[in-house]
């Protein structure tokens, strides 16, 4: 049995979220009343087309965004009831994040780039901690380098290592191969699913990548904001 | 860990990055200005009111017809003060048989404490300056005397009961009077000498003085020390109350200076105040990342301000060092205008620069910051998620109040701040709003044009409220150079005026009517061309509306002296050309009715007086009545003769006339006056090219020193067009890296960039023109009292002005964007 699923424990629960925005047409539903659980230690990938809510629904789930209706309880905090820094204070304790545009800080180094949610999150030893997980992500001869200096996949393997210097409960990734070429990506992938089963991590994916989808024990597929599927894999 | 250590240890690492440097670079700017022109103003101000102090010869005169206390002058000694003492009184001398009324100057040791006595060594010859007075048994001797007691360079003269022997020809004592009360021609002796003349007795018309010179806090001080025990008879007379064209020569380049100080403060904020704009555009993204990972708003704010203060001080400590080497660059620069004695202004500047750029960076650079912390975290998934825009009121109220508190500093008066704080609101809201408006215009344009422009004016109008932000910050800049420069033309033009080549460098006064033909029979013999004779006729006033002058009650305490004492009445058919009528009419040429005059504003309005009152004048025994007619504004700079009242012709027909005329002399046409004076010894000939020279020499200094103020201020005012053009340069390289993608060649991508900047600039240029005419009509005529004239040039100049300086910074600042690999910028976004 893979030891990446189903444990028990509940870790992020969507109940009934829906998303509206105002635009110049009227009224827009993003998404609509999507209700889920996922449990520790879950690979989820989200999928679905372009325009289906998938990075909306990302975002509402990791607390940058808030639903027009429904809440979110996120390693047991309901985000609905937090203010900003509130939700800021639940991301720096128990959410990573990786993106597709990398988001390093430019005139910040490899190490000091992963440094940073350790840093914020208060850690005492910020540099070890990250000198650590550079080695592990294979930077070990690079961590001086500025991120104009460093490759598609090398930024992407700093911004791994910066998601999961902070241990997260939950890690989110928004298409986190989408900027590379496919081989790189696939580094990627086995790199972020090697640091994910090292550390039990919850791992939630927006993608459109079907390799990358595959490799998830969970797949949610969204289309015009409406959960059309949620399967396991049974691998 | 806390903000603030997360801030200072993050700020090596953040200093690194383009934002920082240049907005480091604008406060660092700010303060070497700030300091630069700081510097000079005070330099500058310092040594033309020490030029403007000349004409006391000191710093402070106590006048005196008792001898001044001994006490004060230890007094003076005590705050570190020097001093000198005068006494002045009419005596008659003899150089043989011929005799004559002689104004004897007695004065002691230091004399004089500011200025220098001039002296030639023979009549109307090549003269020198001198430093320390005549010796014991010598007299300096005015040329008229000589010529009146006809003596020249060692003769003996007869001073009361000594003989002196005259060792030089005085030409200039730098106190003396342009006016017309000292009539009597005047020579300078050893005070020591006065005992022994045996003139000095009971009831004899001696007025003494203690001169005083030194730190001007130290003057104030001493001043502040006497001014309560000062008695009745003892008049203390500063700078102010003597040269009216020396001050006010003086008093208009200190006004310019300070308006210089306050332009160059007023670029410093927009300077700051755009690159505080992108500094806070470039660290959304860095913020939104935190707060994704979880950084609390009070993390944020907390490490944004740290790293504000950081950075302020830092470009205070940048910028004092950049001051310091401009100090030092300009003193060398103007080391002959820049006395060496001027006490040293040490640290001050810099202290008050740097404590400028500081308020400036939290009036301007704080709102934007602030707005930091409420970045929406999800802009690290949607990058167009902009935090909401900060309160006008509160981006408005913080700079302003900034701006109020700096420029009241810098000008010290509560009506040039109004005037200049509701100019630059005004102007910058019209700014806005026509830049919009503009903005809006010149979008429509672009179906009509090629590609390049579309594009280019396609960016003005997207930008929509960035364009006309933009717009108002070169057009402030922009209006702030012109204003400057209309300023300072007008100013140096009115000087210019003021001094003419032209004019009169002597006077000749009581002239009798009967000499004139005889003086003008030697003036033509001499080469000199026939002078202007203007009519002057002794008088005092009687009554105004039938109420005795000396019981009616006056609006101002100069109206009283105006009305009692002795006055010069003048007739003319035609306004003199520096006077100019503000109320009321002028006579016809050829008028003849009932005697009518026309008083001059001031002394119209401090006497009470208004069109149509009756003044009646004693007339040598007769009663004349006058009717106002007229208000007129003199230019007293001008040194033309000129009148408070000038009465119609034939007002004044058979009362006793004399006449005075101004006259305009070259070196070589000095022999004339001897000629003059010998033969009509009762016409005083008085020399002012010295105080002409003197107020010249102000003149020269304040025009140096407008012109130097004015190249560092526009240095500035570039700045802060690179600094706004700077601003955009992020979604500059982006679009042009996307456009080249698409395939539009390097030329077009540039065209049409500058294509916008031109359009830009344009509108700039058509605003700031708009408002420096404006500003600067207000200025000129409320400031520094110099009539305004529309120039349209100013509009050409403006908006040329404005197109090519928004290009050519706009090139530099874009070149970089432009040229870079589309590939690089695209892969880096």
């Amino acid at each position: 049995m893979d030891t990446n699923s189903v444990n028990g424990a509940t870790v992020l629960e969507a109940y009934k979220i829906s998303k509206q925005v105002s635009s110049p047409e009227g009224h827009l539903t993003i998404l609509s009343e999507l209700s889920f659980v996922i449990e520790k230690g879950e690979t989820v990938a989200v999928v679905g087309p372009s325009g289906a809510g998938k990075s909306t629904l990302l975002a509402i789930l990791a607390g940058l965004d808030l639903p027009s209706s429904g809440h979110v309880i996120l390693n047991g905090k309901n985000l609905g009831e937090l203010d900003e820094d509130g939700r800021a204070l639940v991301r720096a304790e128990s959410v990573g994040f990786v993106f597709q545009s990398f988001h390093l800080v430019p005139s910040l180094n490899a190490l000091e780039n992963v440094m940073l949610p350790l840093e914020l999150a208060g850690a005492s030893d910020a540099r070890a901690a990250s000198h650590a997980i550079i080695e592990q992500v294979g930077l070990q001869d690079r961590w001086r380098h500025y991120p104009a200096q460093l490759s598609g996949g090398e930024k992407q393997r700093v911004a791994l290592a910066r998601a999961f210097a902070t241990e997260p409960a939950v890690l989110f990734a928004d298409e986190p191969t989408g900027n590379l070429d496919s081989r790189t990506g696939e580094n990627i992938m086995n790199l972020m699913f090697e640091l994910n089963h090292n550390s039990a991590t919850t791992l939630i994916l927006v993608t459109h990548d079907q390799v990358l989808a595959g490799r998830c024990n969970r797949i949610i597929q969204l289309d015009a904001g409406l959960l059309v599927d949620d399967s396991r894999a049974r691998r | 860990m806390n903000a603030v250590t997360f801030a200072l240890r993050s700020f090596g690492r953040e200093a690194r990055s383009g934002e920082v440097v240049v907005l480091l670079a604008a406060v660092a700017l700010a303060v070497g200005v700030l300091t630069a022109v700081g510097f000079l103003t005070d330099r500058i101000g310092k040594a033309v009111a020490r030029q403007a102090n000349e004409v006391l010869a000191a710093d402070l005169r106590l006048r005196s017809q008792q001898p001044v206390p001994e006490a004060w002058r230890e007094l003076a000694a005590n705050f570190r003060l020097q001093t000198a003492e005068t006494q002045v009184f009419p005596s008659v001398v003899y150089a043989g048989e011929q005799s004559a009324l002689a104004t004897i100057n007695a004065v002691s040791d230091n004399y004089p404490l500011r200025g220098a006595v001039r002296v030639a060594d023979t009549l109307f010859g090549e003269q020198r300056t001198v430093s320390g007075t005549p010796p014991r048994g010598e007299v300096w001797a005015d040329g008229a005397l000589l010529a009146r007691v006809n003596a020249d360079v060692g003769d003996l003269l007869q001073v009361g009961e000594v003989e002196l022997r005259v060792s030089a020809v005085l030409t200039y004592r730098p106190d003396q009077s342009v006016g017309f009360a000292s009539l009597a021609p005047s020579m300078l002796v050893n005070i020591a000498d006065v005992p022994e003349t045996k003139l000095l007795g009971e009831g004899s018309r001696v007025r003494y003085a203690l001169l005083v010179a030194g730190d001007e806090q130290d003057v104030n001080a001493f001043y502040a020390d006497i001014e309560e025990q000062l008695p009745e008879e003892i008049r203390a007379s500063d700078r102010e109350e003597s040269s009216e064209q020396a001050y006010s020569a003086a008093d208009r380049a200190q006004r310019f200076l300070s308006l210089t100080a306050v332009v160059s403060l007023l670029l410093s904020a927009v300077a700051v105040s755009m690159s505080a704009r992108r500094f806070m555009q470039r660290r959304l993204d860095t913020v939104a990342l935190m707060k994704s990972l979880g950084a609390t708003q009070q993390f944020v704010i907390l490490a944004a301000v740290t790293q504000l203060m950081l950075l302020g001080i830092l470009g205070v400590l940048l910028g004092s060092v950049v001051g310091y080497a401009a100090e030092e660059a300009v003193a060398w620069l103007l080391a002959d205008i820049i006395a060496a004695d001027l006490p040293d202004p040490g640290a001050m500047p810099v202290l008050l620069a740097s404590g400028s750029a500081l308020v400036l960076l939290a009036g301007f650079a704080l709102p934007s910051l602030l707005q930091l912390k409420h970045t929406p975290p999800l802009r690290v998934l949607r990058h167009d998620m902009m935090p909401p825009a900060p309160s006008r009121l509160l981006v408005g109220g913080l700079a302003l109040l900034a701006v109020a508190a700096l420029v009241y500093r810098a000008v010290g008066d509560a009506r040039m701040l109004l005037i200049l704080l509701s100019g630059i609101v005004v102007i910058a809201a019209a700014l806005y709003l026509l830049g919009r408006l503009l903005v809006a215009m010149l979008g429509r344009f672009r179906s009509g044009v090629g590609v390049a422009w579309r594009y280019g004016l396609a960016n003005v109008a997207r930008r929509g409220r960035a364009s006309a932000v933009q717009v108002v910050a070169f057009g402030l800049g922009l209006t702030m150079l012109l204003l400057l420069t209309i300023v300072r033309g007008d100013l140096l033009q009115g000087w210019r005026e003021t001094i003419g080549d032209d004019a009169p460098n002597h006077f000749m006064i009581n002239v009798q009517p009967h000499e004139i033909d005889s003086v003008t029979a030697i003036f033509a013999a001499g080469g000199v061309a026939k002078p202007e004779f203007v009519p002057l006729v002794r008088a005092r006033m009687a009554t105004i509306n039938g109420e005795d002058v000396r019981t009616r009650k006056y609006p101002d305490p100069g109206g009283e002296w105006m009305a009692n004492r002795e006055a010069n009445l003048s007739f003319a058919a035609e306004l003199s050309p520096s006077n100019e009528i503000v109320a009321g009419e002028w006579w016809p040429e050829d008028y003849s009715g009932a005697p009518l005059v026309s008083v001059e504003e001031e002394a119209a309005r401090e006497t009470g007086l208004a069109l149509g009152d009756k003044l009646v004048f004693k007339v040598a025994g007769q009663d004349i009545e006058l009717t106002i007619a007229s208000i007129r504004r003199v230019n007293w700079d001008s040194f033309q003769p000129n009148f408070f009242m000038v009465l119609s012709p034939g007002a004044l027909d058979q009362m006793p006339t004399t006449y005075i005329a101004g006259l305009r002399l070259g070196d070589e046409q000095q022999a004339v006056l001897v000629a003059l004076v010998r033969a009509h010894p009762s016409i005083s000939v008085i020399d002012i090219d010295a105080i002409l020279q003197q107020v010249r020499n102000i003149i020269d200094k304040a025009s140096l020193a407008v012109q130097a103020v004015f190249a560092f201020t526009l240095a500035a005012g570039i700045a802060v067009l690179f600094a706004s053009v700077q601003s955009t340069i992020d979604e500059r390289r982006f679009e042009s890296a996307m456009l080249r993608a698409l395939g539009a060649r390097k030329q077009t991508v540039f065209a049409g960039v500058m294509a916008e900047f031109a359009a830009l600039g344009l509108a700039a240029g058509l605003l700031a023109s708009a408002g420096a005419s404006i500003l600067a009509a207000i200025i000129a005529v409320q400031l520094f009292e110099l009539p305004y004239t529309f120039n349209p040039l100013l509009w050409v100049a403006g908006i040329v002005a404005g197109v090519l300086v928004v290009c050519a910074s706009g090139y530099l600042a874009a070149r970089g964007a432009i040229n870079s690999p589309p590939v690089e910028v695209l892969r880096a976004a």
